[in-house]
């Protein structure tokens, strides 16, 4: 379902992204990791053209993210994303924050779009906090508003970057408890994290980056029993090391 | 001289209402037209297309280097000369204020936009919302929370401003009490009143503003 092909990206000199090619198939779970700074994040802000990149082809259920007739809103509105620091609109209720680009972008109309977040809500655990404001709720909670804005708009695919880094510790697992519903629900999802358990549980393959190459792309077992590459190893030798 | 009249003021003080009006006419006129004219150059700053947004830059730069009086007398010679037919001071005046202010305006405007995290921007949009959309719906609103009390500052300023004006000869707050002042020669009565009349204002409008400040923090 998303595919990309030979990626590169340069900010000025810098090389971001090096000779990218992956694809994630429907229903696919594909965890992205790698030391900061090795381009994964910058990789999925391509796949929704939140950055652009100058070589190769990126396609999201066959529309070509980079093509110049590409309506790059109407793609974006079919893939959901999931920041690191959840960028819930702060001047907006949690249920607002739903429903707003239900009724700009996909046209519901007010009880529609609604009833969508109250159920979403709901199903995150957050009924009680529809009417609060992203600054009375905690991070979990947040970053769990911020999945049901996403899924609100019934996307194809979920794409989460770093998801849990901005989390306290007793606030990631609750995160992590809506995402792994959602993989085995048979979401399309490519996801950013160093939550290596995550990554067992769920994923159908570990993609490893390091310095803007994809050094690995293997199935899970694969990855955590031999990292063929010397730089992944030590990468996990290092994260799963306590 | 004897002590403190204050029935000089009582006396002035239907000619110097008149001032008072001037003052509140020619802020609230200032103040409305500046702002739209700031909103708009601070999205001509923000534009893509280079020329543009230096040309919008040079405007605000050179607006703000000058003197408020200095652009006051500049308006008042150079307009009727420019539109060949005479304007009443008020309309020079207000000219003159407006696209003084415009230049401030904009600048707290644009900061405004500038202090909302990029990262809303990026939500905005990859929800599916256009740019215009993202603007409107999610940027502007914290951008106008954010400005609200420097807006309302400036305005303040603004309104000190206004006595200015004395200098193309208009009747404005100040002026109608210095013209009572020296008729009556009553000038400490008279003063005083207007640095009394210009606290109240300003500080009650300053409270205003915190209150604000307060209510619309993110």
């Amino acid at each position: 379902m998303i595919e990309l092909k030979n990626v590169d990206k340069w900010y000025g000199t810098f090389h971001v992204l090096d000779n990218c090619t992956m694809s994630i198939a429907k229903g696919e779970v594909v965890v992205i990791c790698g030391p900061s700074g090795s381009g994964k994040s910058t990789l999925i802000k391509c796949v929704n053209g939140l950055e652009p990149f100058q070589k190769g082809i990126i396609t999201v259920d066959g529309v070509s993210v980079g093509a110049r007739e590409t309506n790059l809103p109407k793609l974006r509105s079919r893939i959901g994303m999931v920041f690191q620091n959840f960028e819930l609109f702060p001047h907006m209720t949690a249920a607002q924050n739903i429903v707003l680009a239900q009724q700009k972008v996909l046209g519901r109309d007010q009880a529609a779009a609604d009833t969508k977040a109250l159920a979403l809500l709901d199903r995150m655990g957050l009924a009680d906090h529809a009417a609060k404001y992203p600054a009375q709720l905690s991070g979990g909670q947040q970053q769990r508003v911020a999945i049901a804005r996403a899924l609100a708009m019934d996307p194809i695919a979920m794409l989460f970057d770093e998801p849990t880094s901005a989390l306290d510790p007793e606030m990631i697992s609750e995160v992590l408890d809506v995402m792994v519903a959602l993989a085995e629900e048979g979401m399309t999802m490519a996801v950013v994290t160093h939550e290596m358990g995550f990554a067992h549980k769920v994923a159908n393959r570990v993609v490893f980056m390091d310095q803007g190459a994809i050094v690995e792309d293997a199935d899970k077992d694969a990855f955590f029993g031999t990292p063929r590459s010397e730089r992944a190893r030590l990468f996990l030798s290092k994260i799963l090391r306590h | 001289m004897g002590g403190f009249d204050f029935d000089v003021i009582a006396r002035g003080a239907p000619f110097i209402w008149g001032g008072m009006l001037l003052t509140l006419e020619l802020t609230a006129l200032a103040v409305t037209g500046g702002l739209l004219l700031g909103i708009v150059i601070a999205l001509l700053r923000l534009s893509p297309l280079k020329p543009v947004s230096w040309l919008a830059a040079f405007y605000v730069n050179f607006l703000r280097s000058m003197p408020l009086i200095l652009v006051i007398f500049w308006f008042y010679t150079l307009v009727p000369k420019m539109i060949g037919s005479s304007i009443s001071g008020f309309q020079s005046v207000l000219i003159a204020f407006v696209l003084f202010e415009a230049a401030y305006y904009s600048e707290i405007i644009r900061a405004g936009i500038a202090s909302v995290r990029a990262g809303q921007i990026s939500a905005a949009m990859a929800l599916g919302l256009t740019r215009l959309q993202a603007m409107r719906y999610v940027i502007l609103p914290q951008a106008i929370r954010n400005m609200i009390p420097v807006l309302l500052t400036q305005s303040i300023i603004m309104l000190q401003d206004t006595s200015l004006v004395y200098v193309v000869g208009l009747r404005d707050f100040l002026t109608t009490a210095e013209i009572v002042a020296n008729r009556d020669n009553r000038p400490i009565e008279l003063y005083t009143m207007v640095a009394v009349v210009f606290l109240v204002v300003c500080f009650s409008l300053s409270r205003l503003v915190g209150r604000l400040r307060r209510k619309y923090s993110l």
